[in-house]
């Protein structure tokens, strides 16, 4: 982020930019940086919180009268904590019966994903809008793809995709589905107890856990790099079974 | 979150290890009319598009964007980021912890910038930053073609 920053200055457009990583940004010295401490994936902090969201875009954009540079400041508040932060031992809220159907992940995943589909429903209905689509296909349609992989298939694409970018796709569409449900019930979850939930509570995480193997193991370099990279994150990673 | 110590000891060293990649800029500086006159864009690296775009590819080399035309309908934002390592259930509940703007036009209306810029845009955040370049002059002539004074840059 801070060098396109440099770039688009030495371009003739002033910047002023979110910093997430506040060592990045004292080693790359964009023209001027507002470091704030939420999470990754956050920059403005608060879901429908217009007033915080205003504040920081506020001291974001006051960097811009800056009479000279670099400029680094720290921004002074932290995110405020929801009721859910303050629920000790809430796994999270949704829980459904994704554990039959061993042998065949692809089959749980797709029952899975009818289970949800109420909440997914709600949750669509309530925010106005839905971040599933990613792909161009259904959810369903997603599903099958994974499905058919796993089962050692790999004849579905979209719009002529390499395997792993078809893969990539559609658990996008998927991830963003068991999320946005996973939001919908009462008392909803903060995203890392969703995001564990997801790995090592649902048929879909076992389901993507089996893919990474199956996509390590192919002679297929876009599956494998996917898997690799682009499939389960880091903080995941660490606690899944070699 | 997110300074280095926070951080898992294996994820703080991928990061740490980035550094030296991040230095030897030069100190280019542009001073923008008051905020009160000034054309605002967005920039973001979150890989957001709008549906039906082409979805960002697997090579974390790409250093290609997607425009963000300012109406967007907020339910035509997706995000298509090759790193699964941020969260992005703050997005999925509201586009403006990422894209914030609506609250840019609200500082718009009240008089507090001058003006929203009529395209934003995006990139997918992973390329080697000094193979952005050629694509961030191009973008700087663009939004200079949209007369915009300056940009507000929103990374993941």
């Amino acid at each position: 982020m801070g060098a396109l920053s440099h770039y688009l200055e030495e371009g003739g457009i002033a910047t002023t930019g979110i910093s997430l990583i506040r060592e990045h940004t004292e080693a790359i010295k964009p023209p001027r940086a507002l470091w704030v401490s939420f999470d990754l994936g956050r920059p403005f902090a608060v879901p429908h919180d217009a007033a915080f969201q205003r504040r920081v875009l506020l001291a974001l954009l006051r960097l811009l009268e800056a009479p000279s540079g670099p400029v680094l400041v720290d921004y002074p508040e932290q995110a405020p904590h929801t009721d859910a932060d303050e629920m000790e031992g809430v796994a999270c809220p949704v829980s459904f019966g994704g554990a039959a159907e061993p042998g065949d992940l692809g089959a749980a995943l797709a029952r899975e994903i009818e289970e949800i589909a109420p909440w997914y429903d709600l949750a669509r209905q309530r925010r106005g809008r839905t971040t599933v689509g990613a792909s161009g296909v259904s959810v369903e349609d997603a599903a099958r793809i994974v499905g058919s992989y796993l089962n050692g298939k790999a004849s579905e694409t979209i719009n002529g995709l390499s395997a792993g970018e078809n893969l990539k796709l559609a658990y996008e569409d998927i991830r963003a589905y068991y999320f946005e449900a996973a939001g919908a019930r009462p008392g909803s979850a903060r995203a890392q107890e969703i995001l564990r939930w997801f790995w090592f509570k649902t048929a879909a995480g076992r389901a993507f856990a089996q893919l990474q193997k199956v996509c390590l193991a192919s002679r297929d370099e876009s599956a494998k790099l996917f898997a690799s990279r682009s499939l389960v994150p880091n903080v995941i990673q660490r606690e899944l079974p070699k | 979150m997110v300074r280095l110590a926070d951080l898992h000891p294996a994820d703080a060293k991928a990061q740490l290890d980035k550094i030296p990649a991040l230095t030897g800029f030069g100190r280019p500086w542009v001073k923008p009319p008051v905020l009160s006159k000034a054309r605002i864009a967005i920039v973001t690296t979150a890989g957001l598009h709008r549906r039906g775009d082409r979805p960002y590819g697997p090579s974390a080399k790409s250093t290609d964007y997607r425009v963000i035309p300012g109406n967007t309908p907020a339910s035509e934002l997706v995000m298509s980021h090759q790193s699964v390592n941020f969260d992005r259930s703050g997005f999925q509940e509201d586009h403006n912890v990422v894209f914030p703007i609506d609250r840019l036009s609200e500082l718009a209306r009240e008089g507090i910038i001058g003006s929203v810029a009529e395209y934003h845009y995006a990139f997918m955040g992973a390329a080697p930053i000094k193979e952005l370049k050629p694509k961030a002059m191009e973008l700087a002539w663009l939004l200079k073609k949209d007369k915009v004074d300056a940009v507000l840059l929103s990374p993941v």
